[in-house]
């Protein structure tokens, strides 16, 4: 047993305005989790603290908080590691004088009801209902169930693993600045389906998508939902997926500038091995303006837009010359390193693996086998159950809001190491 | 012979639009002792965008840098967040997977290269700062101390998270390294909600409203905590926060106007370099409040 505070943030809307801090003292083994401390706190001081909280296994996803500012399962969150992360040195004034607290607050990016109760419905709910989360197929029903090949399921099981806690969404950097970006809960969703063989509206939900301004080209790549996230989802990863999916299965030419973004990063390497950014503004904005393609109104808009930064970066000496600004100046890599760099796009760019780690798991230390063995991937990488030595908890139960789709059978054997 | 040397990957960014990075790096680790041996034949990393358009080119492409690296018999050093969370994503799936390593290989194999898992490192320079170089012994080459100067850490993205990708296990206080080095080097470091949050840089092709009020909003935070700069370890960051300054300030509607320096610069700074020479005036955010701030000190 040992004894903690856990500093929570209160908000109690029918007796009191605003919300306010208070401490509470509990006294626990290190290995019960943050849950367990919200309530003991709540059986023996005050019966009004308000948490949701069932399963307290990590399985029913009703418990996602705040703790030390990580968004997470409080009942996934062992009270003695979270001591222990609130007395490092240097975050949010520990080290100073008393014991530092454990600090309790309610998940972000969503209205708070009570206590550490938030409004699930109206941010998360809206937003799953906004990537229409069930299964839309063509043609009549089969007369018996549908039938896939279990592989082409496995590249949604990581998807599927979602148990709607919203600790994701509490997270999002980029939904903190635009409360309309579609977040990374709905859209980890959406590749559930967009990458399920019965689905008959894959392009038409990756054009809603993409073109969508507070779509999959709203996310600012900042990871923050791959660590919140508590059943090793990554929902980052899956919205990526949606970009590929996008651009590359389905060469949707978005208003976002998504698609011209990437295809010119893409072809910048290739051709020069480094980038040079002032051909990266120009293409993605306006690939081709010299040929094939007109620029969308979207990307002439951004253009301008980018004029003045420009102009103050010559100014500094920043872009060091205007020459700079012109595309083709850039040097290239030295000897014949640039023609490595094509050839290795050659292949990449027909045979092109995708090696999920969620599902293949991570080989253990001292694990590799004999070198030199004949090694040619699979297009897409099968699961082996029996892979050894797997780090982090298994991680593919099935979230109680998806509509049954067929087990596979072949559980991810690893989630986030 | 110095006493530290890195097979030295500087990045696209701090060779294009922020020169003042690689020159101000360049100084910084002769003074301290460290040999660069830069990798001029090595490629970008994708920055996340290549491999997000394809996985197994992103893989290949920075396999083939760390078997460049490897070429020297040097540990890898790279002055980018951006380049570090990039790399150490497809170095953590070809680590990962014997096969899938054999077959990247065999892709680098006509250009006489091989990447071998064990014993390769790359870290950032603020990583080779705290773990290899040691704050004690970057306390001592302090010539002139920041007393007074309040500095807002920035980390950026990239560096920070995931969190199972980016050596925790080994050094868990990797997210706190940035203060430390402010603190070693005399500085005061100030407390604001930016600090692990986004820059929103890379959005900013694609989503620029949403990208530039992430940037001005951690700039607006930073002042209001009363800070007089802040210092990232990645150029990309910089480009948000210092060269699209003003447009943030549009965005966000008020008035910013706070330097934003690159780790290089700060270490510099504090080792007696002048602000000129460490390319400062390059900045778009003037940088004229550092350099008056420190002043009093130098002349002391």
């Amino acid at each position: 047993m040992a004894e903690y505070t856990l500093k929570v943030r209160r908000f109690q809307p029918e007796t009191r305005e605003g919300p306010y801090w208070e401490s509470f003292d509990v006294e626990l083994d290190p290995t019960l989790s943050v849950l367990d401390g919200i309530l003991q706190a709540k059986d023996r001081e005050d019966g009004s603290l308000a948490v949701r909280c069932s399963c307290r296994a990590a399985i029913c996803g009703s418990c996602g908080m705040k703790i030390n500012g990580q968004s997470g399962l409080a009942c996934k969150t062992q009270i003695g590691e979270a001591q222990a992360w609130a007395e490092r040195e240097g975050v949010d004034g520990a080290g100073e004088g008393s014991k530092p607290e454990i600090v309790v607050e309610p998940m972000g990016n969503m209205p708070v009801v009570k206590d550490l109760v938030t409004d699930m419905e109206s941010t998360h709910w809206t937003k799953i209902r906004r990537v229409t989360p069930w299964l839309l197929p063509e043609g009549d029903p089969p007369e018996r169930e549908y039938v896939v090949p279990p592989e082409s399921m496995i590249d949604v099981t990581q998807a599927m693993a979602c148990i709607q806690c919203g600790a994701c969404v509490s997270a999002c950097l980029s939904m903190e600045a635009d409360p309309d970006f579609i977040g990374p809960a709905a859209l980890a969703k959406a590749y559930r389906f967009v990458g399920d063989p019965r689905d008959a509206q894959t392009k038409q939900r990756l054009h809603d998508l993409a073109n969508d301004p507070h779509g999959i080209y709203d996310c600012t790549h900042c990871f923050s939902c791959i660590d919140a996230c508590p059943k090793g989802v990554a929902p980052m990863d899956q919205i990526m997926r949606l970009r590929r999916a996008a651009t590359d299965d389905h060469e949707i030419d978005d208003v976002n500038n998504g698609h011209r973004h990437e295809a010119a990063f893409t072809k910048i390497i290739e051709k020069k091995g480094t980038l040079d950014e002032a051909l990266l503004l120009q293409e993605s904005y306006a690939a081709g303006i010299k040929g094939k393609l007109m620029p969308s109104p979207g990307a002439i808009k951004g253009l301008i837009g980018s004029i003045p930064t420009a102009i103050r970066g010559i100014k500094t000496g920043k872009m060091r010359s205007l020459p700079k600004l012109i595309p083709g100046v850039h040097p290239k890599l030295p000897g014949d390193a640039q023609s490595h760099v094509k050839r290795i796009y050659a292949h990449a760019e027909d045979h092109e693996v995708e090696l999920n780690l969620y599902i293949k798991g991570e080989e253990a230390e001292g694990d590799e086998p004999v070198e030199e063995a004949e090694a040619t991937p699979e297009e897409r990488v099968e699961p082996e159950p029996d892979e050894s030595e797997t780090k982090g908890p298994a991680g593919a139960e099935h979230g109680q809001a998806d509509p049954g789709p067929p087990e596979t059978g072949r559980p991810g054997p690893g989630g986030a190491a | 012979m110095a006493d530290l040397s890195y097979a030295y990957w500087p990045g696209c960014v701090s060779r294009g639009f922020t020169p003042e990075l690689h020159g101000s790096m360049a100084l910084v680790a002769d003074r301290l002792g460290i040999e660069l041996v830069e990798l001029d034949r090595a490629n970008c990393t994708g920055a996340g965008v290549i491999a997000e358009h394809n996985q197994e080119l992103a893989d290949t492409l920075n396999t083939r840098t760390f078997a460049l690296a490897q070429q020297t018999g040097l540990p890898m050093m790279n002055i980018c967040s951006t380049c570090q969370g990039a790399q150490s994503e497809c170095q953590q799936r070809v680590d990962a997977d014997s096969d899938y390593r054999g077959h990247i290989n065999e892709q680098l194999a006509p250009e006489g290269l091989k990447y071998e898992r064990d014993g390769f490192t790359n870290k950032n320079f603020l990583w080779v700062l705290v773990e290899d170089y040691g704050l004690d012994k970057l306390k001592q080459q302090v010539q002139r101390p920041l007393e007074g100067l309040r500095v807002g850490p920035f980390y950026g993205c990239y560096i920070l998270r995931p969190r199972h990708r980016l050596g925790y296990e080994d050094h868990p206080e990797r997210d706190l390294y940035l203060d430390r080095v402010i603190e070693a080097l005399g500085g005061q470091v100030v407390e604001y909600d930016g600090a692990r949050k986004c820059c929103g840089f890379p959005i900013v092709t694609m989503a620029r409203e949403v990208s530039l009020r992430q940037a001005g909003t951690h700039i607006g935070d930073a002042l209001d905590a009363g800070a007089d700069c802040l210092v990232t370890p990645c150029p990309l960051c910089h480009l948000n926060l210092d060269m699209q300054q003003p447009e943030a300030a549009k965005i966000v509607n008020r008035d910013l106007g706070l330097a934003v320096l690159h780790l290089p610069q700060l270490v510099g700074l504090a080792l007696g370099f002048s602000p000129k020479e460490l390319g400062m005036g390059k900045h778009i955010a003037s940088t004229e409040w550092v350099h008056e701030r420190l002043e009093p000190v130098a002349a002391a």
